[in-house]
């Protein structure tokens, strides 16, 4: 059909009998390689649209298609990775040992396995951290594992939700050029879920906004700064253009209590 | 998304599954055994065990039984039963009762002075190592000749020895563990407020300590109705449980059902005693009962 | 660069001084209560059937030492036979109960209901079962006292794996054998030990106790109910400190086998008290 990664097409999602809408007639195309932000106020189904674009949650009507298949044939092909807001590793293995476990469980051999666990911790930039456990590490490593991790078969998109919310700012900016590097390097396509105004624009190609429950999109905002993004890009004046017309989509969504604390934490 | 808070008759519903889920699973209990033992009969198997009207009885004569009266013209089994197992209860709430005071008392002491916790600790928690229902028989058949200044403990009190001994060191341990759990953060903020030392503790720690300390109960309840039935057998205290067993076990060839009987009322009193500690947790601790911590 | 959250510590830093000075005063208190047990308490006037002294514990020890022994091994026997079949019986009932959840959780209150049961009040039926000298009676009893704290803690750790977790699986298109091995399994690890530690005491006091309503002389249980009758109370003692001693090492082994399999969780970085 396309060379969309993400075809989504009057997606609807309600939840219980009692019809909680969190998701109302999304229509969203996402293009090879770009770099899409979701963001909105609390409860406006953006954890929920990323889990119906990885086939975690069955949207109630509307079709959705992944790399040009169903989102479920793409998950049974392992077409995304996913990282979450807590890192989600597993205290029993090593930081070795949870990156290989989607190449474990996609039936690589040994030395496969770890040559690309080689290629994943130098990407994340951990070397010598191979043969530590997780509560050995700080929560930003623990989210570059996670994020090692998710990449490690090299899938065409990469689905983030809110993996940088529990880390402070700075560890936060850092992971940001981080994730553009990488991203450049890998050349997938990501979808980032965000709480954060300056941190959707500072990575995007296009920023969603999405208004308050029943989940729409008001707005689809263009991100025009120039690439790659660096720290001195933050504060061009171009940024602050951008940050306030997401702010103002944000509000004609409905979002006006949120904005304000959203506005706070900035 | 809020839950609505349930209405009548969400409750009504709730209840009526329970009930149902209950009686489904007796159902499903009493289906194994009689099949169990229609099998095994008809097959004639000896492994594990043989099983005939001696062995493994009908669920129906078991119950039948209790309202038989083992002795011609006695009372009728339940009500022998029922005494036995007042009595038995008897010994254990009381040892339960001294057994918790004191593992409390002894626990707050601990947690109060680190040097104790270190020097004790180690010790209370290894004794739980240690089978100490072993020590049963001598403590009953030897505080037997015991008097202290002229008054001879009656025998119930003996075995209720045993059921605080095994209801106090869980109760030592967890109260340790629970007045120790509190948030330091919250304590700091109790000392903001200059808050003294039992105001601290009763309002702070004692409340974070209620989990731990249930947890314990429960364990405790059960060992307490376990240690009262076992301290009654050296004794050869007739009235309670563990005397009841015995006797039953002597004519168990000739009417099997009547120890089966006696062991089905043991059981129902030990799930008694630790459903009332589960309903006395639900109304003390609004928060709802840790299973088992 | 980022730094380190925190080094991982070294049993190496603590200095053996350190290491002394935390273990005293339980050292001081065992030395108190040896002391205690050989001279104050009979000064007290306890009397010597309570608690004889302490030397002639071990002197009565020493002279039915061979068969005191005997029957510690026979006993331990029972206990280990029915930990090993209770435990293997309640792992299997925990994964097959953790497998079809909506079953688990019907059961669950029954399970932990059951474990209120005084079991060992069975004991004169397993004696009818299989015969009163049949160590089989024991073990049987020691199994059941096993097999459902094992159970209820097994299948807690089985389930209680956060929903990202699961998630992440899902992710992956990991079927659910794949899920049980990789992630549910691993993570009940520390319910599992936990258990198995209760569950050698209970076995342990399952296979004691159990001859208290009968069984073969040469067992703990009977060896300390006699020797009660008779009046031989050092014996008694004697034979009781066998089943501690026992009872400690089963213990013991199965806390060394937690730390070997456990290596990687945080309580085991060696702060741990």
């Amino acid at each position: 059909m396309s060379d969309f990664v993400v075809s989504a097409e009057r997606v609807t999602k309600t939840f219980g009998k009692g019809g909680v809408t969190a998701l109302q007639e999304i229509d969203l195309e996402v293009g090879r390689g770009e770099f899409i932000s979701l963001i909105g106020p609390s409860g406006c189904g953006k954890s929920t649209l990323l889990r119906v674009i990885g086939d975690l949650v069955e949207p109630t009507a509307g079709e959705i298609l992944v790399n040009g298949k169903s989102a479920h044939r793409a998950r049974l092909d392992r077409d995304y990775g996913i990282v979450f807001q807590a890192a989600v590793l597993y205290d029993w293995r090593t930081v070795s040992k949870n990156i290989s476990l989607p190449l474990e469980l996609g039936g690589w051999d040994r030395a496969r396995r770890a040559n690309r666990v080689r290629e994943m911790v130098e990407l994340v930039e951990l070397e010598g951290f191979e043969k530590h456990y997780p509560w050995q590490l700080s929560g930003g490593m623990q989210q570059r594992v996670s994020i090692a991790r998710a990449l490690s078969f090299s899938p065409a998109l990469l689905l983030m939700d809110e993996p940088f919310g529990a880390l402070d700012e700075m560890t936060r900016e850092r992971l940001n050029l981080e994730l553009l590097r990488i991203w450049a390097e890998t050349g997938s396509t990501v979808i980032f879920v965000t709480h954060s105004i300056s941190e959707a624009v500072f990575l995007s190609t296009r920023v969603v906004v999405m208004s308050a429950r029943p989940g729409r999109i008001t707005a689809i905002v263009p991100i025009d700064l120039r690439q790659p993004r660096t720290a001195e890009t933050r504060e061009e004046p171009r940024f602050f253009e951008l940050v306030t017309e997401v702010r103002e989509a944000l509000h004609a969504g409905g979002a006006d209590e949120i904005v304000a604390e959203l506005e706070a934490l900035e | 998304m809020t839950p609505a808070r349930p209405r009548p008759f969400d409750k009504a519903a709730a209840l009526t599954t329970r009930v149902a889920t209950l009686l489904f699973v007796l159902l499903v209990l009493w289906g194994l055994w009689e099949g169990y033992r229609w099998l095994w009969i008809k097959t004639g198997w000896t492994k594990p065990f043989v099983v005939d009207e001696t062995t493994l009885p009908h669920l129906h004569d078991i119950v039948g039984a209790l309202f038989e009266s083992p002795q011609v013209g006695g009372p009728l089994l339940i009500d022998l039963l029922l005494d036995s197992a007042l009595f038995t209860a008897k010994e254990a709430v009381v040892g339960f009762a001294i057994g918790a005071t004191i593992g409390f008392l002894l626990g707050a002491v601990i947690a109060r002075f680190q040097v104790l916790q270190r020097g004790l600790m180690p010790y209370v928690v290894a004794s739980q190592t240690i089978p100490i229902l072993a020590v049963a028989p001598i403590v009953v058949v030897g505080l037997g000749s015991l008097t202290i200044s002229g008054w001879t403990p009656e025998d119930w009190m003996r075995v209720s020895v045993i059921a605080a001994y095994l209801t106090f060191f869980p109760v030592t341990v967890n109260t340790v563990r629970g007045l120790s759990s509190a948030d330091p953060a919250a304590v700091e903020l109790m000392e903001s407020y200059a808050a003294s030392g039992w105001a601290v503790f009763w309002k702070l720690r004692v409340p974070s300590a209620l989990p731990y300390l249930f947890s314990a109960f429960k364990v405790a309840a059960t060992a307490s109705v376990v240690g009262a039935v076992i301290g009654e057998l050296p004794s050869s205290i007739q009235d309670g449980l563990g005397g009841a067993i015995i006797n039953f076990n002597q004519y168990y060839v000739l009417n099997p059902e009547n120890l089966w009987a006696t062991n089905l009322i043991a059981a129902l009193l030990g799930i008694s005693f630790f459903l009332v500690v589960v309903l006395v947790e639900k109304l003390v601790v609004r928060r709802g009962p840790e299973e088992l911590v | 660069m980022t730094t380190i959250a925190h080094q991982p510590s070294t049993r190496r830093g603590r200095t053996l001084g350190q290491r002394a000075g935390k273990w005293a005063p339980a050292v001081a208190v065992f030395g108190l209560g040896l002391v205690a047990w050989q001279w104050i308490l009979p000064a007290l006037g306890i009397e010597r059937f309570l608690l004889p002294p302490f030397w002639d514990v071990v002197t009565a020890f020493w002279e039915s030492r061979d068969e005191l022994v005997r029957a510690g091994w026979i006993t331990f026997q029972e206990a280990l036979g029915g930990f090993a079949l209770g435990c293997s019986l309640a792992f299997l009932f925990a994964l097959v109960l953790a497998r079809w959840r909506p079953l688990g959780r019907a059961l669950m209150p029954y399970l932990i209901a059951a474990n209120a049961v005084p079991i060992v009040a069975f004991a004169p039926i397993t004696n009818a079962w299989f015969g009163i000298l049949s160590p089989w009676s024991k073990i049987v009893i020691a199994a059941v006292l096993c097999f459902f704290p094992v159970l209820v803690n097994t299948l807690r750790g089985l389930t209680s794996v956060r929903p990202e977790s699961l998630e992440l699986m899902r992710s992956y298109a990991a079927g659910q054998p794949s899920v049980f091995r990789r992630v549910r399994i691993p993570n009940s690890l520390p319910f599992v030990f936990s258990a198995l530690k209760i569950a050698s005491v209970l076995a342990m006091i399952g296979a004691v106790v159990g001859d208290y309503f009968g069984g073969s002389t040469e067992a703990l249980g009977v060896q300390i109910v006699s020797a009660v009758s008779l009046a031989q109370y050092e014996t008694a003692w004697a034979a009781i400190l066998v089943a501690s001693v026992l009872g400690i090492a089963f213990y013991a082994a199965v806390a060394l086998a937690e730390r070997l399999a456990l290596r990687w969780h945080p309580s085991m970085r060696g702060d741990s008290e």
